[in-house]
């Protein structure tokens, strides 16, 4: 069995499946264009905690109970646990996951993060380390904004290119058991930094990142922009989306027709007053469980390249002067 | 040496290169409607402080007792807004417009008090209400230290 495929992918020889996931979003993501397709929609943004930090645990918890609820699958079957946040130490992830007392395995890949869960839940599938295995990533406005720019209360004006970070947690239990969806490959991204500097615009810093992986992506699998249904970006939002365009097209490929954004699905970008769009490692977790996923298990889509995107700021970094760093992975997901 | 220059240099110019396209295609809010909407909200908060001024005037307190008068209320009312969520809102719409009178600058201090509470009276609050108007008062004193030196030397050397 020859898995290795490409120079950054691998062909999974007998495929794992995406069984069930789980989705949990705050009240200003249920007010948008997917608001009716999330799982579990909380009016409190707090989700009954004290802090931010707390309220975005509780959501990673809730994800996990709910894709594990709708498999009929026992805490105790899952082997291991993927998970991670946007915040320090992870910690939101430390102290949703707690409660479940699963093996688990500590991610940071920014907003790229379940995509990176993903692929390695699907890797340890695969290599058959066990029966089942989670994957789980949130965000969370308030903590975001608390931890990378201001505080909630602070008034200022969002430059138009900047995002809105997603309040919410996406959980995907993976598995051998046959499901609709399989997972029959993954790229997994380089460090791409074209040296920008500008924190308030992390569509432009991650998209050369989703054009690395995509480009590669279609190499290593030898494939056509067209061969896919859907390429579906994480959080590039408008202003990411048209400079990916751009850098896919000096590859001399096109990917308008196919392309979507989560960051783009997720918020109205006119009565919401998200400007580029939605951002945060729930924005691409929530759309994959509530929009993207339904869709490939009803066969609407075939084969679906699932791109999440990662700006890995650091706070410390970027006030030394240092550019902002992105990366993305792609995960094949295809009906059957 | 040179072989790993070369590549650098090369970098260092795609990496303008890309900036410059990113400049282009980032949109930019339009200076005309941005510096109307700010001239209103910062001229309506000052008419509220000319209100408060007039009135404490007409109470019959001096000038420096009223306009100490009309900042403390108009700190009082951005604080209370900002508590209420509503302050963010008004500096949205009204850019600058908010953000430089005193109300800006009390905001600037409630917003961290509100959010870094649940941190600690001693580690949230105390040491990080200024994280953000900080800056201003240090610099702020440290400027007019400056001046104040230098009209010093000017007085004693007959200039001013």
């Amino acid at each position: 069995m020859n898995q290795p495929k490409g120079a950054q992918s691998i062909s999974f020889g007998v495929s794992p499946y995406l069984l069930e996931s789980g989705s949990v979003v705050g009240k200003k993501e249920s007010e948008g264009p997917l608001g009716n397709k999330f799982d579990r929609v909380s009016e409190d943004d707090l989700f009954g905690e004290d802090t931010w930090e707390a309220a975005e645990g509780t959501m990673q918890k809730m994800a996990c109970m709910l894709a594990l609820k709708k498999a009929g699958v026992q805490t105790e079957k899952v082997r291991f646990l993927f998970g991670g946040d946007l915040l320090r130490q992870g910690i939101a992830t430390s102290m949703g996951v707690e409660a479940l007392q699963i093996p688990m395995f500590g991610l940071f890949g920014a907003c790229s993060t379940s995509g990176e869960a993903l692929a390695l839940a699907a890797m340890a599938t695969a290599a058959d380390y066990g029966d089942y295995m989670l994957a789980v990533t949130s965000s969370h406005f308030g903590s975001a904004e608390k931890e990378f720019r201001f505080p909630l209360g602070y008034a200022n004006q969002r430059p138009l290119s900047s995002t809105w970070t997603v309040t919410g947690s996406g959980a995907f239990l993976v598995g051998k058991e046959k499901s609709h969806v399989r997972i029959s490959g993954v790229t997994i991204g380089k460090i791409v930094d074209y040296g920008l500097k500008d924190s308030q615009n992390m569509g432009a810093c991650m998209a050369p990142a989703a054009c690395d992986t995509i480009i590669q992506n279609l190499e290593d699998f030898g494939r056509k922009e067209d061969d896919y249904d859907r390429i579906i970006t994480g959080d590039l939002g408008y202003v990411g989306q048209s400079i990916l365009f751009d850098l896919v097209r000096k590859k001399g490929k096109d990917i308008k027709g196919n392309h979507m954004d989560c960051g783009i699905l997720i918020f109205d970008q006119k009565t919401q007053n998200t400007n580029s769009g939605g951002s945060g490692c729930g924005c691409a977790a929530t759309t994959l469980s509530a929009y993207i996923l339904p869709k490939i298990a009803s066969g609407e889509w075939k084969r679906v390249l699932f791109v999440p995107t990662g700006a890995l700021m650091s706070t410390v970094s970027f006030n030394e002067g240092e550019s902002v760093p992105g990366i993305a992975h792609a995960i094949v997901l295809e009906h059957c | 040496m040179k072989a790993v220059e070369a590549p650098l240099a090369a970098k260092e110019r795609t990496e303008k290169a890309y900036e410059a396209y990113v400049k282009e295609k980032t949109p930019v809010r339009v200076l005309a409607p941005s510096m109307a909407k700010a001239f209103v909200t910062g001229g309506a908060i000052c008419i509220v402080g000319q209100g408060i001024l007039d009135y404490c005037k007409a109470l019959g307190l001096d000038k420096d007792t009223s306009g100490s008068w009309c900042s403390l209320i108009l700190v009082l009312l951005s604080v209370i807004l900002t508590g209420f969520g509503i302050y963010p809102q008004i500096a949205n719409w009204g850019g600058a417009g908010a953000l430089v009178p005193i109300t800006g600058f009390a905001n600037s201090v409630a917003a961290p008090a509100i959010e870094y509470k649940k941190e600690g009276q001693v580690f949230g609050i105390g040491c990080k209400i200024f994280t953000i108007a900080g800056p201003v008062i240090l610099y702020g004193i440290f400027t007019s230290w400056i001046l104040g030196l230098l009209y010093w030397i000017g007085k004693s050397l007959g200039w001013v």
